[in-house]
């Protein structure tokens, strides 16, 4: 049975020029120890979706339907107070865009990754702190400098600090958005490798929330292509970047440059990203599509399993 | 322009500023038409003499002064008269308040040492006290105070467009400007002040208001030019024929309030305003 | 691809900016004066048709020396030379027909626009500038070059109705429309959406082919370059550790600091290498740096000359420098 267990996840926000269709009709399973990429380019959904199982929505989103099961709870059903308690930090946390900018100036670190384990584990202080000094040895940071103040750490070493404080009350699944965009090429790959080493230590599960496929080819076993709010494709990180099916998912592959391999040409894919206010007619992708056809602008294409695991949205699969 | 047609849109949203509005277009529209509503005209030598310091009538809605002018009539043209001198004083603050700000902001360096120096000069000293001593100096006429009132009013906007600008001169564009040779007098026309001119326009529904009644002020205080009735001059008057002992309550009563009402209609649009144009307040 | 002749020339170029302490340290402080030495000393050619990659790490150097080349920023010490013009000697006149020569598209596509500006005045901006005539009919002719068909509909939009592939294509009409030889690219997609970049990359090519633009292409993506670039030079606290043909240096990586980002770039193929990291630390203050190497402290091989003479970037191989005492 899935740790994570997304169906048909719709969720809307209301704007000033209309209803934007941010996630519409998302479903996804994530196995313990799996680590997934949710990829796409902005404003296709992925960060919405990830909001979206955390409750943390802004005040103009609703979730229209679906269901969001962890460890068998639906999510959605849950109210904030246990959702608060029981869930967030404890089974599921999520890193955000940006995080280490969020880190508070005026409290040591330490302290800040202390008060998340103090408000859900009943231990004491001073366990509490020898659990952080634990937790930076994980992430590899020396475990003095929890005493030490944000602006006193790097920009990879404050992403270790949120990584630790992500972990520090052993959730099964870590979401993590965008976690080494902002960093320098040598740094992430440290983070990444930080990362790599944290799933086989600890049997962590993840979502990684990127646009860029080589983190994801880097870190994830299982990829999630999403376009305009949906998903076109999914299936292992190997059959996504060697036989993608979903013309955009071809299309992105293709397009995507690499130091070594094959050079890769310039076959870019034409148009740009739809409004998600009033998305084309019919399947989302068509109107860039090379091969669309006359049901394409019509119908919705169903998600069919090509082969177990491999699920594709395109009527092209029939 | 479509950026007007969104502006419109937002400002609808703020009830205060749609009230403010509403007020100050019907002071405007009774000032702008003052010679048609007023049932009576307010030459020294006109007024009634059989109707001398009388209270509200059905002849004179709003009662007489000592000339026996009609209070109603006064009130319309004086109208004019302070809205007048408010808005060309605050277009005199906006100007200097640009050019000292724009220029200090843009050139930084010594130039902005001086300027800002300059104005920190003019923000020590006091308003009121100054324009009454310029006032005294330059002789009491209505070109006078409007130039007086302008001269004390910038240094407010000036810090304010100083700062914007700022801010905007390490903006990607205009970098972009000077890569393809633009000079920087064209930069601060074409760039600039394109882009603080919501600003500065924000600035001076401000001031209007403010200016309105330092022009009131002066007026009253018996600084203002007695061949242009405003409501701060007949206030002046009003209280030198002892309306406050004798209860003249005609003739105090409706200058004080058109001045407060205008004075707080400029407030809720200046309000409205500051919620559109300051990108702090603004959520999207 | 690119012809022999030689049309930007870089000799030395040093860019340092000193460090703003307060007012008393500036009195009392007998220490000599501060500096973050950002661009300390390159030297290198362009040619004709050619696409040269500055590649490195945030801090490196690459985007001041972009700025500085176009003298958008006054230069330290150094020489530029754009065919027989010296860029650091020009007076106010020479300068401004300089830039009709030299251009740069900046990499955020959202900001480099004017908000309040339409499109048509935008793009015609330099003409104008210039006193060049003919407004409508070069900025159509430029539209169309960059493929936003039909021009006339695009001459009233502003900015903010475009998308940012869109914008970056106006920056880039607005960059050409005065005939340059060469462009300063300064991270043009990085801030695209991936499926967009490709094709804002092929229209750079075609304005190469088209117009025998050169450029200057800075970015931090190793990947993009080995698309782009004929030849990269890796830049590292102000000094470049190698420059080479692209296929050369991302295959043969001599220094040791090339080595590590090469091997430290993930691949888009979940069966290759995984991103490996063989050098440890981040990158150290531009201000007080040591003696010697600049990467000493952080390589794996140093030796004991490495703590004492800075190396020289020298060719080992055909068209290949490397500034390495070691050279693995």
């Amino acid at each position: 049975m899935p740790l994570l267990d997304i169906q048909n996840l719709r969720t809307y926000f209301s704007t000033r020029g209309g209803t934007v269709k941010a996630v519409d009709d998302v479903s996804l399973q994530i196995e313990r120890g799996d680590a997934l990429g949710l990829a796409g380019e902005s404003g296709c959904g992925k960060t919405t979706t990830a909001l979206t199982i955390m409750n943390l929505l802004p005040s103009n989103a609703e979730v229209l339907s679906g269901k969001v099961f962890l460890n068998d709870v639906d999510l959605l059903t849950i109210d904030e107070e246990t959702l608060r308690k029981e869930v967030r930090m404890k089974q599921l946390s999520m890193v955000f865009q940006g995080a280490m900018n969020a880190l508070n100036p005026v409290f040591r670190v330490g302290d800040q990754i202390r008060q998340g384990i103090l408000t859900h584990e009943d231990i004491t202080k001073e366990a509490a702190w020898e659990r952080v000094r634990e937790l930076f040895s994980l992430v590899g940071i020396n475990p003095d400098r929890a005493r030490e103040y944000p602006h006193e750490f790097s920009g990879g070493m404050k992403q270790r600090v949120i990584i630790a404080m992500a972990l520090s009350c052993n959730p099964d699944l870590i979401i993590a958005d965008e976690p080494v965009t902002a960093l320098d090429v040598i740094i992430q790959a440290q983070i990444l490798e930080l990362m790599r080493d944290l799933r086989e230590k600890l049997g962590l599960s993840m979502i990684m929330i990127t646009h860029d496929l080589s983190v994801i080819a880097d870190t994830c076993n299982k990829t999630a292509i999403m376009y305009a709010g949906k998903i076109v494709e999914r299936a292992s990180s190997i059959t996504i970047f060697k036989k993608p099916k979903h013309p955009y998912t071809q299309g992105l592959i293709a397009n995507f440059p690499s130091v070594s391999g094959e050079l890769k040409g310039f076959e870019p894919i034409s148009g740009s990203p739809p409004n998600l206010i009033s998305p084309p007619n019919g399947c989302r992708f068509h109107p860039r599509c090379p091969y669309a056809m006359g049901v394409c602008s019509k119908e919705e294409p169903e998600t069919v399993e090509l082969e177990r695991g491999h699920f594709v949205s395109c009527h092209l699969m029939k | 322009m479509r950026s007007i047609r969104k502006f419109g849109e937002q400002y609808k949203e703020s009830k205060l500023g749609l009230l403010g509005l509403s007020i100050f277009l019907l002071f405007v529209f009774a000032s702008a038409f003052a010679g048609v509503l007023a049932p009576y005209p307010i030459g020294p030598t006109q007024g009634d003499r059989n109707y001398i310091l009388k209270p509200p009538s059905s002849k004179y809605l709003l009662g007489t002064d000592e000339l026996g002018r009609d209070m109603l009539s006064m009130i319309l043209y004086g109208g004019k008269v302070s809205l007048t001198i408010g808005i060309l004083a605050t277009l005199i603050t906006a100007i200097i308040g640009t050019l000292v700000g724009v220029t200090a902001g843009y050139f930084g360096g010594k130039t902005e040492e001086i300027l800002m120096r300059f104005t920190d000069v003019f923000l020590v000293i006091p308003g009121l006290p100054l324009m009454i001593v310029l006032a005294s100096l330059l002789g009491a006429t209505f070109w006078n105070m409007i130039l007086v009132i302008g001269i004390q009013g910038w240094t407010g906007t000036a810090r304010v467009l100083r700062a914007q600008v700022l801010s905007l001169k390490e903006k990607l564009f205009i970098e972009s400007a000077r890569s393809i040779g633009a000079s920087d007098t064209r930069i601060i026309i074409k760039h600039i002040i394109p882009n603080v001119l919501p600003l500065i326009v924000a600035q001076m529904v401000l001031r209007i208001g403010s200016s309105i009644l330092s022009a009131s002020s002066l007026s009253f205080l018996g600084l203002g030019d007695p061949t242009h009735m405003s409501w701060g001059m007949t206030l002046h008057y009003a209280f030198s024929v002892g309306s406050l002992f004798s209860n003249f309550y005609w003739y105090l009563i409706p200058p004080g309030v058109c001045i407060t009402l205008v004075v707080l209609s400029f407030t809720f649009i200046g309000y409205a305003l500051d919620q559109i144009v300051n990108p702090r307040i603004r959520e999207r | 691809m690119s012809s022999d002749e030689i049309i930007l020339k870089v000799r030395n170029l040093r860019k340092w900016f000193p460090v703003r302490t307060g007012i008393l340290e500036d009195l009392f402080s007998r220490d000599e004066k501060k500096f973050v030495k950002a661009v300390d000393g390159i030297s290198f050619d362009i040619k004709k048709r050619q696409i040269y990659g500055l590649a490195g790490e945030s801090g490196c150097g690459k985007t001041t020396t972009g700025r500085v080349i176009l003298r958008l920023l006054e230069p330290t010490s150094g020489e530029v030379q754009l065919g027989d013009q010296d860029v650091f000697s020009l007076t106010k006149g020479e300068l401004n027909e300089f830039r009709k020569s030299a251009q740069i598209i900046f990499q955020d596509p959202y900001e480099s626009l004017n908000p309040r500006m339409s499109i048509f005045d935008f793009v015609s901006e330099p003409l104008v500038v210039h006193n060049i005539g003919n407004e409508e009919e070069r900025v159509t002719n430029a539209l169309k070059t960059v493929e936003l068909i039909p021009p006339e509909e695009f001459f009233y939009r502003y900015p903010h109705e475009l998308s940012g592939g869109q914008r970056q294509r106006v920056a880039i009409a607005r960059a050409m429309i005065l005939n340059p030889k060469f462009i300063v690219a300064d991270e043009p997609v990085s801030m695209l959406d991936v499926s967009i970049r490709s094709s804002i990359l092929k229209l750079m090519f075609k304005l190469r082919d088209e117009m025998g633009i050169s450029y200057l292409y800075i970015t931090h993506d190793l990947a993009t370059t080995r698309q782009v670039c004929d030849k990269i030079a890796i830049m590292y606290l102000g000094k470049f550790v190698e420059e080479a043909e692209t296929e050369e240096l991302l295959s043969n990586p001599l220094h040791p600091y090339t080595q590590a980002l090469v091997s430290a770039v993930p691949i888009p193929d979940p069966t290759a290498r995984k991103s490996k990291v063989t050098i440890s630390g981040e990158i150290p203050s531009p201000i007080d740096l040591p003696p010697g190497c600049r990467f000493r402290p952080r390589c794996p091989h140093a030796k004991e000359i490495c703590s004492k003479e800075e190396p020289d970037l020298v060719e080992v191989v055909s068209n290949h420098r490397v500034a390495c005492h070691v050279r693995v």
